[in-house]
């Protein structure tokens, strides 16, 4: 009986769906690799061996379609803006987003026709990371922030049993 | 730009000597200022002369003197390779602004007389392709000119620009974004 009780104690987990699913959408957060302006030096800077995202499982992927965060790295101009909002299309669900950077927080100096003044107005961000630019301890930062957001969030929250089953 | 030769003016003064006003020299460069009407012919002048041989147009600018009238202003600035001289060309315009393009001249002024378009709304007359260059297709107005706003106008992407007219046709900036 001994050995049974400790054949389960040592191989058997309960936990809530909700959290497996947090766990493993946090645990692998994927970049889209786009830098638009400054503060992609210190994005690429944060995800190098110095700093090393790839600890907190942040690696960067070439394409939208493999990505989970986009990081809205610059300035956004108004002729670019589309096109980020694009990138955010095309990236499957959940999906989040980082403005890093004065610039994509809020347009910072440049208050002009040329430059949007804030990403919020073209895709909902999820977190923001002050600094001009910020230091790759700062995006870090971000991304432990929003890894805590996702870790709060209930990924099967209002969602009918038969359909958690079916799924 | 002391020890550049000196620009030899004697066959431009004679050629256009009662049509140009001879301004001197300015920051180093010979200035002239040339009606709207002459400029190509002048250019073509300086250019194709074998004593001047302007063969190359280094850069062609808008400047908006609002209020002033008459309130736009082309400049064009030439450089001689072989004599190694500089010239400035100055050309009042009215409003709206228009003056004959260059671009058969130099080709080069094809980019330089859009980017006036796109910045000052300069309309030259016998341009190839006249587009806005930097700003993008359906941008209305022309941010240089000193009554525009440097804000810009109020809209969706844009919430702490001035107050402005509507705009009058779909800009395709923001049109894909819901």
């Amino acid at each position: 009986m001994g050995d049974v009780n400790n054949a389960i104690r040592d191989s058997v987990l309960f936990t809530t769906a909700d959290s497996i699913i947090s766990w493993s959408r946090r645990s692998a957060l994927w970049p889209e690799t786009f830098g638009i302006a400054c503060c992609a030096i210190e994005m690429i800077s944060a995800g190098c061996a110095r700093y090393d995202l790839d600890r907190f499982g942040v690696v960067f992927r070439p394409s939208p379609r493999q990505s989970d965060v986009m990081i809205i790295a610059g300035t956004v101009t108004r002729k670019f803006a589309p096109v980020v909002r694009r990138l955010y299309d095309q990236m499957p669900e959940p999906r989040w987003v980082i403005a890093m950077g004065t610039c994509a927080i809020s347009g910072g100096v440049y208050n002009t026709y040329a430059v949007v003044q804030g990403s919020e107005t073209f895709v909902p961000v999820d977190v923001h990371v002050p600094g001009c630019p910020p230091r790759p301890e700062a995006l870090m930062h971000g991304f432990l922030l929003l890894q805590e957001k996702i870790k709060r969030s209930r990924a099967l929250a209002g969602t009918p049993l038969e359909r958690v089953i079916a799924s | 730009m002391s020890t550049q030769p000196s620009l030899n003016r004697a066959p431009i003064m004679e050629r256009f000597g009662e049509t140009i006003e001879d301004l001197g020299i300015a920051h180093g460069i010979d200035a002239f200022a040339v009606p709207p009407e002459r400029i190509v012919e002048f250019c073509r002048f300086l250019k194709e002369h074998p004593a001047l041989q302007f063969n190359f147009l280094s850069d062609i600018c808008g400047v908006d003197h609002y209020p002033e009238m008459p309130r736009f202003e082309a400049v064009y600035h030439l450089y001689s390779l072989p004599n190694r001289w500089r010239v400035r060309i100055k050309c009042r315009l009215g409003d709206p602004p228009e003056v004959a393009s260059v671009t058969g001249v130099w080709r080069t002024a094809n980019w330089h007389e859009r980017e006036a378009w796109d910045m000052y709304g300069i309309r030259f007359e016998g341009h190839p392709d006249l587009r806005r260059i930097y700003m993008w297709e359906g941008f209305e107005g022309f941010p240089q000119r000193k009554d525009f706003p440097l804000r810009g106008y109020k809209d969706k992407l844009n919430p702490f620009g001035a107050e402005g007219p509507p705009p009058t046709q779909p800009d395709l900036a923001t049109r894909d974004i819901p």
